[in-house]
């Protein structure tokens, strides 16, 4: 193995600034969308009484447990101590915090009241685990960025696995409370769950690692810098772990459910009977997001090439958004159980008149904000890498691999 | 500052109270003024704990005068569909602090009415959840939302186990001087705590229930009605398996 | 993309049936409102410029929390003094341009929030 150099993204500039141009665009009409729905107020959007958080949240849970994700090659170098992964500590600790500043630009772009941030910040309810939430999503990016700091200067490189053992449990922690959003909901059938948390916990690796290896495969690709099968099939192959553990939580969470009568007819709806969540659980969420990236990943032949492991992180992405959506807003469309042994026949307030879910279809410009966040995930990561030395200059076999000589 | 200005002023704000009863609720003028109308000047205590006990015998289906009171008492019926709104959207995205429910038993399929509204529970999910402490429970044992502080985020909406709250979709024209509110916040039923706390001992939906199957109170006090009929008929708190300890309970369900 | 340029569309003809709504508000009569005839607020007049919002702020932490009402540093007692009729004897909102709000924050670039939730006449009797 040799000294491992690292260097600033060296794209030519038409390219990087056409990347940033186009980024930016997405992002500027994410804002537009802000101003639009801010003005007007939240009845532009599909959101209602019934569906109180829509597609800006599952776009935002999506980036923000991704964030926690993300971090987890760094955490495998550094906790771990695996060498293979030290050299992609800096790029892993970077997208932590800009998948985190997309998911919670999102999230308070979409409060009623975006105005009274500092409100947030200075009045807390320390019973709420949303207040503990902002504490943590902070702390989380200070100590990231501590950490990132500590890889790049050789002066405190002394320090540098405390930091890093320190923002890994950190972001076991951070995973935990936002699974915890949902996990202490106790009136919504889909969300009492304490499984729920560390369900977010594997969720996590799996979205991170596969935005990871997806934005790794990009910046080495167009600026020329060589990626060696060794590294790659680490990483692909964690990828297909991850996507097994998300199944194996899948079974656990539905089947516990099952097995209590008083979940059955949450567990059709979802299951069965629910339309468009029926669809997504199993064609996205278990099928696109499991299934198929286990499939590609430990596919003799598919699995050795880059456009199978492209395709595996992909679908684990999509299935991710498709799992996202299925818990947020599949788990408020399902009527709560508000009076047990009990039909509502008719309400004047959509109580779910014989069991019928709540409608919920989002509007251009909610789902306009979700992506922004993602672009602003990319924007912010593409400028970090141009002007720091975030990318190792190579990590082909001879460089990467602890083991070269011996091999 | 002359004492005297003082005084006058709080006499004729005595009198602007004492006056919106009489308007807007023409059927228990008598009943409201009677009792001491004189805006509250101490804080509340935990002394008191104001509940209800309604009873869905009582109730009839179909029925929808306490809606309608409660519309009127605050401020719900100004807030517009905006322009250019789905209309059958709209619908689900207007505010209702109360709403009527009919239910089937699944058995024995008998049919049940009910008002629903705000449940003011002793352990609100809804104030547990709220990140900025907005979400309250006052020591009367109001269960409010303090809306200079509400950031929008309907974290409460999702742990509210009645669906009791409702976020405000759209700017609001036209306000009530009693029930502020504004586009962006969650809100949802206070016991009409500004008679409350005017001295007035009654909410809006109970004066309108002419079938009398609201009855209003303080828990804390044995003697009041509410504690008197819950003694003698059996009750149920909705939910109770969540030990909520809701302040609103219901018979005959 | 049609959908898009009809949102941009909307707010536009949004803000501009808002800026209409002050152009065409009916003239407030001097002198109607109740502090013209008063010789100054709850507080002398220079303790109000500099401190009305520290009182109100206070006094909406009383009401809001501890229920207590009718107080003299209530946003509803700023309203119902400070709300001038016009000809025909309708409340003007105190925050419409020109009264007695607008005008200092209008002056110091002081956005005013209250107005969002609060009502802006003074109760109807």
């Amino acid at each position: 193995m040799k000294k491992i150099h690292f260097s600033e993204w060296g794209i030519d500039s038409p390219r990087y600034w056409g990347m940033l141009a186009l980024l930016g665009a997405f992002v500027a009409v994410a804002g537009l969308s802000v101003l639009y729905m801010e003005h007007n107020g939240h009845w532009v959007t599909g959101m209602t009484n019934q569906i109180v958080w829509g597609m800006p949240h599952v776009f935002a849970i999506f980036l923000i447990v991704a964030a926690s994700g993300a971090l987890n090659v760094a955490s495998i170098g550094t906790a771990f101590d695996k060498k293979v992964y030290k050299p992609l500590g800096r790029l892993s600790a970077l997208l932590a915090i800009t998948l985190l500043a997309g998911g919670l630009a999102v999230l308070v772009l979409d409060l009623g009241q975006p105005g009274r941030l500092l409100i947030a910040m200075t009045h807390y309810n320390f019973k709420s685990i949303f207040a503990w939430n902002i504490y943590l999503y902070m702390g989380f990016m200070a100590v990231v960025a501590l950490y990132i700091w500590f890889m790049m200067d050789w002066r405190m490189n002394k320090y540098y696995k405390p930091v890093g053992i320190l923002a890994f449990l950190w972001r076991i922690i951070l995973t935990t409370g936002t699974g915890s959003i949902f996990g202490f909901i106790v009136a919504r059938q889909g969300y009492d769950a304490a499984i729920l948390a560390p369900m977010f916990v594997i969720m996590s690796f799996a979205y991170g690692l596969a935005v990871y290896i997806l934005v790794l495969m990009f910046t080495f690709k167009v600026d020329g810098r060589e990626i060696g099968d060794v590294v790659l099939r680490r990483l692909k192959n964690l990828l297909g772990v991850f996507a097994a553990a998300v199944f194996y939580f899948t079974l656990v969470y539905h089947l516990t459910n099952l097995y209590g009568t008083e979940n059955h007819a949450y567990e059709a709806f979802i299951l069965r009977d629910g339309g468009i969540y029926t669809l997504l659980f199993w064609g996205g969420w278990v099928f696109v997001g499991c299934l198929l990236p286990i499939g590609i990943v430990y596919h003799p032949a598919l699995g050795k090439t880059r456009g199978g492991i492209i395709a595996a992180a992909t679908a684990v992405i999509l299935g991710g958004l498709a799992t996202v959506y299925v818990i947020v807003i599949g788990g408020q469309a399902f009527p709560m159980a508000i009076f047990p042994g009990k039909t509502i026949v008719a309400s004047g307030f959509f109580d779910g008149v014989n069991g019928q879910p709540f409608l919920y279809s989002p509007t251009l410009a909610e789902t306009l904000l979700g992506i922004g966040g993602i672009a602003l995930t990319l924007l912010l990561t593409f400028i970090a890498i141009r002007v720091l030395r975030f990318l190792p200059t190579s990590l082909a076999n001879e460089v990467a691999d602890p083991h070269y000589a011996k091999s | 500052m002359s004492k005297l200005e003082q005084e006058g002023r709080r006499e004729f704000l005595k009198k602007a109270a004492a006056g919106t009863v009489v308007t807007l609720a023409p059927g228990v003028m008598l009943h409201s003024l009677s009792a001491e109308a004189a805006p509250r000047t101490e804080p509340v205590t935990g002394k008191v704990r104001w509940g209800m006990l309604i009873d869905a015998n009582k109730c009839a289906e179909g029925c929808n005068d306490c809606v309608a009171a409660c519309d009127k008492e605050n401020g719900l019926n100004l807030v517009d569909m905006p322009e250019g709104a789905d209309e059958s959207l709209w619908e689900r995205q207007r505010p209702r602090w109360i709403r009527q429910i009919t239910l089937k038993d699944n058995l024995t399929g008998r049919l049940t009415s009910l008002p629903m509204m705000c449940q003011h529970c002793e352990e609100p999910p809804c104030a547990d959840v709220c990140p900025t402490g907005a979400s309250f429970r006052r020591a009367d044992g109001i269960v409010m939302v303090d809306r200079h502080i509400c950031i929008g985020c309907r974290y409460c909406m999702m742990a509210c186990p009645y669906k009791a709250r409702s976020f405000i979709h759209a700017e609001v024209a036209e306000k009530l001087t009693h029930t502020p509110r504004g586009k962006g916040c969650v809100e949802s039923c206070n016991f009409c705590v500004h008679r409350l706390d005017n001295g007035q001992t009654t909410t809006a939906c109970q004066d309108a229930c002419k079938h009398q199957a609201i009855i209003f109170g303080d828990l804390n006090d044995p003697q009041s009605a509410v504690s008197q009929a819950l003694k003698k008929y059996p009750s149920v708190a909705i939910r109770d398996d969540l030990k909520l300890n809701p302040g609103v309970r219901y018979s005959n369900i | 993309m049609t959908r898009i340029s009809s949102m941009i569309l909307l707010t536009g003809a949004l803000s501009g049936l808002f800026g209409l709504g002050n152009v065409i508000a009916a003239e407030a009569v001097k002198g109607s409102a109740k502090y013209e005839k008063l010789e100054q607020c709850v507080e002398p007049t220079s303790v109000m410029r500099r401190n009305h919002f520290e009182f109100i702020k206070h006094q909406r932490n009383l009401t809001v929390h501890q229920g207590i009402r009718g107080s003299k540093y209530s946003l509803a007692g700023c309203v119902d003094c400070h709300a001038r009729k016009d000809a025909s004897g309708k409340y003007v909102p105190v925050n419409e341009e020109g009264q007695f709000c607008d005008e200092c924050h209008d002056y110091v670039a002081i956005d005013l929030k209250c107005f969002e939730c609060h009502a802006t006449v003074p109760r109807e009797k």
